[in-house]
């Protein structure tokens, strides 16, 4: 029970994270509770269709289709955040100012709204998809019955998304003055730590050179495979063993989202 | 959706093309690995083939070797791995870490 709650905690952590900074960062834009859910829901049946097609999706592409669907998933999800962060660098401002009086472009921001939505929907999917499997492989093999299962599943669960919340409530404690510098901040971050990851998967599946691995080692100071190694790991990318190509895309990304704030900041005033 | 994932990842599978790594047979029976000390010339890149007989998924996973793979059950997959340095990386079978664990040696 215990190594079942504790499994299902990593795996519900990393998107626990990015959820709660998704539900940080689009505060003061109405309807927002409901893309959030719609984005978990679908994530969590595409958990389920992944996990099912799970042989059918390894068999693809000479074997490596896990590897590519995980590097493509990931890299719409850094679009979606790219572009989070460039409509938030235009309308930040006017949200912190006055949440009640916003632009009609705001109080209909479905369109911001169904871009994050996606990225929830590809984190919970990403993780949800690894945890069905492995209480399938629990459930199957006998070794323990349901009951204990079940409950194990629910801590690490309840777990997981209470770290989540707890992020996001942190984040609202923040004044408002900030607020969305930080977010935006911190989804640049998960943007490019999602590129890095996506390198990662290339690289495994022998489309990328991985180029001078390991640029350095920090496993001895916090390993991957810890649970401080694995929230860092779903907010930054974190890897101890970076491989040259991951930092390459990870400052591509950050380089590139940076540049694309400040070409619309500046649009934003000039047209102002 | 099977086919357009096919065709959308078709330019990057034709790089996946790889000619002449070693190719070594890695079996997963009872949630554990035959052989669990898998050995490999450092400085090349090899072809781990990983053959799950478990009716049950199993993910390979390794920090060191940064390697993160699901392989369901009663199947087969490729796992590239390296060029490494001399040295060992653990590896672990996440879905069963009790019994599932291995090292790669790489001389």
């Amino acid at each position: 029970m215990f190594a079942t709650a504790l499994i299902v905690f990593r795996e519900v952590l990393e998107a626990a994270l990015i959820v709660g900074i998704v539900a940080a960062a689009t505060r003061g834009i109405p309807a927002r509770e409901r893309w959030i859910g719609a984005g978990i829901a679908a994530g969590l049946v595409g958990s389920l269709l992944v996990a099912g097609g799970a042989e059918a999706i390894s068999q693809l592409a000479q074997g490596m289709g896990q590897e590519l669907f995980n590097a493509s998933i990931l890299g719409i999800a850094v679009v979606m955040l790219a572009w989070h962060n460039i409509w938030m660098s235009i309308h930040g401002r006017e949200l912190a100012q006055n949440a009640r009086s916003v632009s009609d472009e705001i109080r209909s921001g479905a369109k911001e709204l169904s871009v994050l939505a996606v990225v929830v929907a590809v984190a919970v999917l990403r993780e949800g998809s690894e945890t069905v499997l492995f209480l399938y492989g629990v459930a199957v093999s006998g070794n323990s019955s349901a009951a204990p299962m079940a409950i194990g599943a629910a801590i690490g669960l309840a777990g997981g998304v209470a770290v989540g919340w707890f992020l996001f409530a942190g984040l609202l404690r923040i004044p408002l003055k900030w607020f969305f510098s930080a977010t935006s901040f911190l989804v640049l971050l998960l943007a490019a730590g999602m590129a890095a990851q996506a390198a990662r998967f290339l690289i495994q599946a022998d489309v990328l050179p991985a180029l001078a691995s390991p640029v350095w080692d920090t496993s001895a100071l916090v390993s991957n495979s810890s649970l401080a190694g694995k929230a860092l790991q779903g907010l930054v990318g974190y890897d101890a063993q970076p491989s040259g190509m991951q930092l390459a895309f990870f400052t591509t990304v950050i380089v590139a989202i940076a540049a694309g704030m400040a070409w619309a900041r500046r649009r934003a005033a000039s047209s102002a | 959706m099977n086919r357009l994932l096919a065709t959308a990842l078709l330019p990057l599978s034709l790089a996946a093309f790889a000619a002449g790594e070693p190719e070594i047979n890695v079996v997963i029976e009872g949630h554990k690995f035959a052989p669990d000390r898998i050995e490999v010339p450092a400085g090349q890149k090899v072809k781990l083939l990983v053959e799950n007989k478990d009716s049950t998924p199993e993910e390979f996973e390794s920090a060191s070797l940064r390697i993160e793979k699901v392989i369901p059950g009663k199947s087969k997959s490729t796992i590239y791995v390296g060029p490494l340095k001399a040295g060992e990386y653990k590896f672990i079978g996440e879905f069963n870490e009790k019994t599932a664990n291995g090292v790669v040696v790489a001389k």
